[in-house]
């Protein structure tokens, strides 16, 4: 199952914004974490643009999918991906984390924004979403949960009484999509703290779980699909990525996790994103 | 303090001295990692900020990296402090009293053991990661646990001291330290002395009892407040409990009332805990400078000071307030 031609090069351009905001964010906050959302662009661009049933049109439907973002300090991406499809201005982004802005350092529960919870502290995030999960089915919805979350959010302990609870209520409406980038912010997560194989990890925990190319728009799409139609189970889509994937000077750099790129970094990364010319100079002034 | 070539230089020889406390938290473990063998250092996946990386190097069969997992830090401290080490433990103070609060009750001060748990990015000056990260409620659910005794450091010189204390003192300790660089209130000749308030100035007018940064936020006050006519005596409230109620007896008795500042909620924080020792001793009014049941949010640490009237600004308008009532 491929996407077409059109389909695919939309999630692309999403992707491609997604990173560009990001670094713009980032840089004129003078501080906050591009090397996250840069690498979760791909999947991020793909769930919003083609799962989740979130749009002003649908914003105040109870009804309608939810998003968590456990690994809340990748939020500028999510930012973007929420100003992308008509939810937050697009020259609100350049607020962010400044005093009074709606746009937090860490994501803060504003349903006008359709920002379906805060987070910020890793660990809280899965059984949220599972609470979540568990007031749809109750309600008799079909609403879909979708919860990001991070190799290193997985070394939280509280994520492994969710992922049971969520297997033991058959909460098969819950996906977990899990940025497995090997970087935390003491390092590259395998020197860390080893979480190891976490699609075994969900599997023994009782859960339908993929391993999936987190850069492969195609494969995050029919993961996504797969997790859609598995009926009993909650579904963990292991998305391996690179921490600043299509930032050269970023990628697979745990230094990138939590620092902000100055002016001449500012102006690389972009230019690597096909930003050029009197439009670069434009985003720079 | 030793140099380091792991640790930036504490001081960068601007004047009048900045440093963060949490730089001073990194040498002092340092000095404790030569000096006794028994110390050990846990951090989760924050060793660069809480600034225990150095020892990390220096000692790596000392150090434990917990990854992202504060419960779990907390109670593997208790264990390796059960069999006679001395385990510092360190995350924000987000996580490492929120995460973990019931493991430093349960496993930590039931027991009595050596935990020392040194927490940095407290309060508003952690600035633009906002209010997931700004801690404001430590202090209360710290000190209200039994045994656990409570330092909340001025500056980088007295918290240089009180972790070195810390390494001493019998028991749980905490100790809350910030991410900012924050204004050198002391010279290095300090002492610091666990316990016991240090009063750095004298007037009789009211007394401003301060903890953290609000130190020198009290001290710019009251150099305001004296070009006015008023004369403030400022406590340095550094260790929160036990609380030196002698101190805050003889400045009501003295100055007849009492402004708490502190980078923390007021309730159960600071001013909450000199409250009860001003009510048991010797009642006067009393106003309190902190976060008033509101969390933070998204800004740099001095716009949020300003912002919630923390700053030496603010503290000077709740001054003449409190002064208002004490003549009334
Ligand atoms: C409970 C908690 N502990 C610590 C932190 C500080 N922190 C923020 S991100 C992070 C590393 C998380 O790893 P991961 O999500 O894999 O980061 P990335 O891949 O985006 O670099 C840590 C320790 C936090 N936000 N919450
Ligand atoms: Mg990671």
């Amino acid at each position: 199952m491929t996407l077409s031609q059109a389909d695919r090069a939309a999630v692309e351009a999403a992707a491609r914004q997604i990173r560009i905001d990001t670094v713009r964010m980032v840089h004129a906050a003078a501080c906050g974490h591009p090397g996250g959302p840069i690498g979760m662009a791909d999947f991020m661009a793909t769930l919003f643009l083609r799962h989740m049933n979130l749009s002003p049109e649908t914003l105040h439907r109870p009804d309608r999918d939810r998003f968590v973002l456990g690994n809340g300090h990748t939020c500028a991406g999510y930012y973007s991906i929420l100003s992308q499809k008509g939810l937050i201005p697009r020259d609100e982004l350049l607020t962010f984390r400044k005093l009074g802005s709606r746009l937090q350092g860490h994501p803060h529960r504003t349903p006008d924004m359709g920002i379906d919870f805060s987070t910020g502290s890793l660990g809280n995030s899965l059984s949220v979403s599972l609470g979540m999960a568990l007031a749809a089915k109750s309600n008799g919805w079909d609403t879909r949960v979708y919860s990001a979350s991070s190799d290193g959010e997985s070394q939280e302990g509280q994520i492994w009484e969710a992922a049971t609870a969520a297997a033991h209520y058959g909460a098969s409406n819950l996906t977990v999509l899990v940025d497995f980038n090997n970087v935390q912010i003491d390092g590259h997560m395998r020197d860390v703290m080893d979480v190891r194989d976490l699609r075994e990890k969900y599997e023994a925990f009782g859960w339908h779980a993929l391993d999936v190319d987190g850069h492969d728009i195609d494969a995050i799409d029919a993961a996504l699909v797969a997790a859609r139609e598995e009926t009993a189970r909650p579904s963990a889509l292991i998305c391996h990525t690179l921490i600043g994937k299509g930032v050269s000077f970023m990628e697979d750099q745990p230094g990138w996790h939590g620092v902000a790129p100055g002016d001449e970094d500012a102006r690389k990364a972009l230019a690597e994103l096909g930003i050029e010319g009197a439009e670069l100079e434009a985003m720079m002034a | 303090m030793i140099a380091t070539p792991e640790l930036a230089p504490l001081f960068d020889g601007v004047e009048p001295r900045k440093a963060a406390t949490r730089n001073a938290y990194g040498e002092a473990l340092l000095e404790l990692g030569a000096s006794n063998p028994d110390v050990v250092v846990l951090d989760a996946d924050l060793s660069g900020s809480t600034k225990t990386k150095a020892f990390g190097k220096a000692h790596p069969e000392r150090f434990f990296n917990m990854g992202v997992a504060e419960a779990n830090m907390i109670g593997v401290a208790a264990g390796l402090a059960s069999q006679g080490k001395v385990a510092f433990a360190s995350s924000f103070a987000m996580f490492a009293t929120g995460k973990a609060f019931e493991q430093i009750r349960q496993s930590v001060c039931v027991p009595e053991l050596n935990v020392k748990i040194c927490a940095t990015h407290a309060g508003l000056t952690v600035g633009e990661d906002g209010k997931s990260h700004q801690m404001l409620e430590d202090v209360t659910i710290m000190r209200v646990i039994p045994g656990m005794q409570v330092i909340v450091p001025a500056d980088a010189v007295e918290a240089h001291q009180a972790v070195l204390a810390a390494a001493e003192i019998p028991g749980p300790v905490y100790v809350r330290l910030s991410r900012a660089s924050t204004p050198v209130v002391f010279s290095d000749d300090y002492r610091f002395e666990f316990g016991k308030a240090a009063m750095l100035r004298d007037g009789g007018d009211l007394a401003i009892v301060a903890m953290g940064v609000t130190v020198a936020a009290a001290l710019e006050a009251a150099d305001t407040l004296s070009t006015m006519g008023i004369e403030a005596r400022v406590l340095n409230m550094s260790t929160i409990s036990p609380m030196d109620s002698d101190a805050i007896e003889s400045a009501a008795r003295d100055c007849g009332a009492i402004l708490t500042a502190e980078e923390h909620q007021e309730n159960g924080g600071l001013g909450e805990a000199v409250a009860q020792a001003v009510v048991r001793t010797h009642p006067v009014p009393m106003e309190m400078c902190g976060m008033n049941g509101s969390f933070g949010q998204s800004g740099t640490g001095d716009e949020l000071l300003a912002h919630y009237g923390l700053d030496a600004a603010g503290l000077v308008a709740r001054a003449q307030q409190l002064l208002k009532r004490k003549q009334a």
